[in-house]
């Protein structure tokens, strides 16, 4: 299997049915996936804070969520991270990364180098996946910590596992 | 501008236990600040999810309760400052179409938690017009008792997604404060829809 459907193996084994996700070309067959599966809910973002707080209610409600999205997206959540520690909720965030290894553009760098920080500041503990062999221990351990342990909890998909973007040059 | 020349006629302590009577198993999520105190001075309730932060997140939190819990009514009633943090959840909201979700915006023009800074909707910013163009086919801008009656079974229980934005005045009232400690408050409410399964190990 490749990384990809090893996290979706792991979201289903672990009875997942609301998946949020603002699109990231790293996550585009996983997100795919969730949209092709009639028993789960997928919820298109326009900024990956509304992820936060969509699968806060989710847990409200009795269902459990996991959110996909790019390192960049971190930032936007901040404050919105408030809410799952203020009230501890689970929190499965699967995280592609850029602005980590051979990227091409600088403008990615900034919140790549502060992702893994960003996020344990907030109340993440964080695994990252380099190895596409890891990926299926890794997917099941976030979302353990999330739904049995009751965290907050993040994998960084290493830049390795993803195509190298090169904007055609 | 002088708070007095700001005049609607609608009150907001009139309005929620209006949309609140009887409410049944509906689900509420209010925004952070007035709109919080507001469903606690209508009386609080273990169905109720009263914000004391995640400003913009309202309709989130409600969008991801509407999916759970599709055969109960969400009504996220929030504020009009808490509402232009969040406006592209309405867009997200409306992508779904989700049947079972309402969403009320009491609309004071102010920001009223801190100093009563005007917000954009006092200098033309539509909140009904914006939910319309995201989606919500049930969309309407209320300024009067009338407008108020004609709509307010809609916004109680459908059908469909309902969008309201409710004119209120700006006032200076009481603090009616809800439970502050959000793993209380997100306990109860799991366990007033799951019951004991809401607190046992899965």
């Amino acid at each position: 299997m490749e990384w990809w459907q090893e996290i979706y193996k792991a979201i289903k084994d672990a009875n997942v049915r609301q998946v949020a996700y603002v699109p990231d070309a790293g996550h585009a067959k996983l997100i795919q996936a969730c949209v092709d599966d009639d028993e789960i809910t997928t919820i298109s973002l326009t900024t990956e804070e509304e992820g936060i707080a969509v699968l806060s209610g989710a847990w409200l409600g009795g269902d459990r969520g996991v959110l996909l999205m790019q390192s960049s997206g971190v930032g936007n959540c901040v404050n919105m991270f408030s809410l799952a520690k203020t009230c501890q909720f689970p929190m499965a965030l699967f995280i592609t990364m850029r602005g980590q290894w051979k990227e091409f553009n600088p403008w990615q760098l900034p919140m790549g180098s502060t992702t893994e920080p960003t996020l344990e500041l907030a109340g993440f503990s964080v695994n990252t996946a380099e190895d596409p062999n890891d990926v299926a221990d890794f997917a099941a351990a976030t979302l353990h910590h999330a739904f049995v342990g009751g965290e907050m909890s993040a994998l960084l998909l290493h830049q390795k596992l993803t195509p190298v973007k090169t904007f055609g040059k | 501008m002088t708070l007095d020349a700001q005049n609607f006629a609608l009150r907001r302590r009139d309005i929620v236990p209006e949309l609140l009577k009887g409410r049944g198993d509906m689900l509420v999520v209010a925004g952070l600040g007035s709109t919080a105190w507001d469903i606690t001075a209508a009386g609080d309730h273990d169905l109720s999810f009263p914000l004391w932060g995640a400003m913009g997140g309202s309709v989130s939190i409600g969008i991801g309760l509407a999916i759970a819990q599709p055969k109960r009514r969400v009504l996220v009633i929030t504020g009009d400052g808490e509402m232009l943090m969040g406006m592209g959840s309405l867009a997200t909201a409306a992508r779904l179409n989700l049947q079972n979700l309402t969403v009320c915006v009491l609309d004071n023009e102010h920001y009223a938690e801190t100093g009563m800074q005007t917000t954009h909707t006092s200098t033309g910013t539509n909140l009904s017009t914006i939910a319309s163009g995201c989606g919500f086919q049930n969309s309407v801008a209320v300024s009067s008792q009338n407008e108020l009656a004609d709509v307010l079974p809609r916004l109680r229980e459908g059908p469909g997604m309902q969008f309201a934005s409710i004119k209120v005045r700006t006032e200076k009232l009481g603090f009616s404060l809800p439970p502050k400690d959000g793993v209380y408050l997100k306990t109860r409410f799991r366990k007033a829809i799951l019951g004991d399964a809401a607190v046992l190990s899965s």
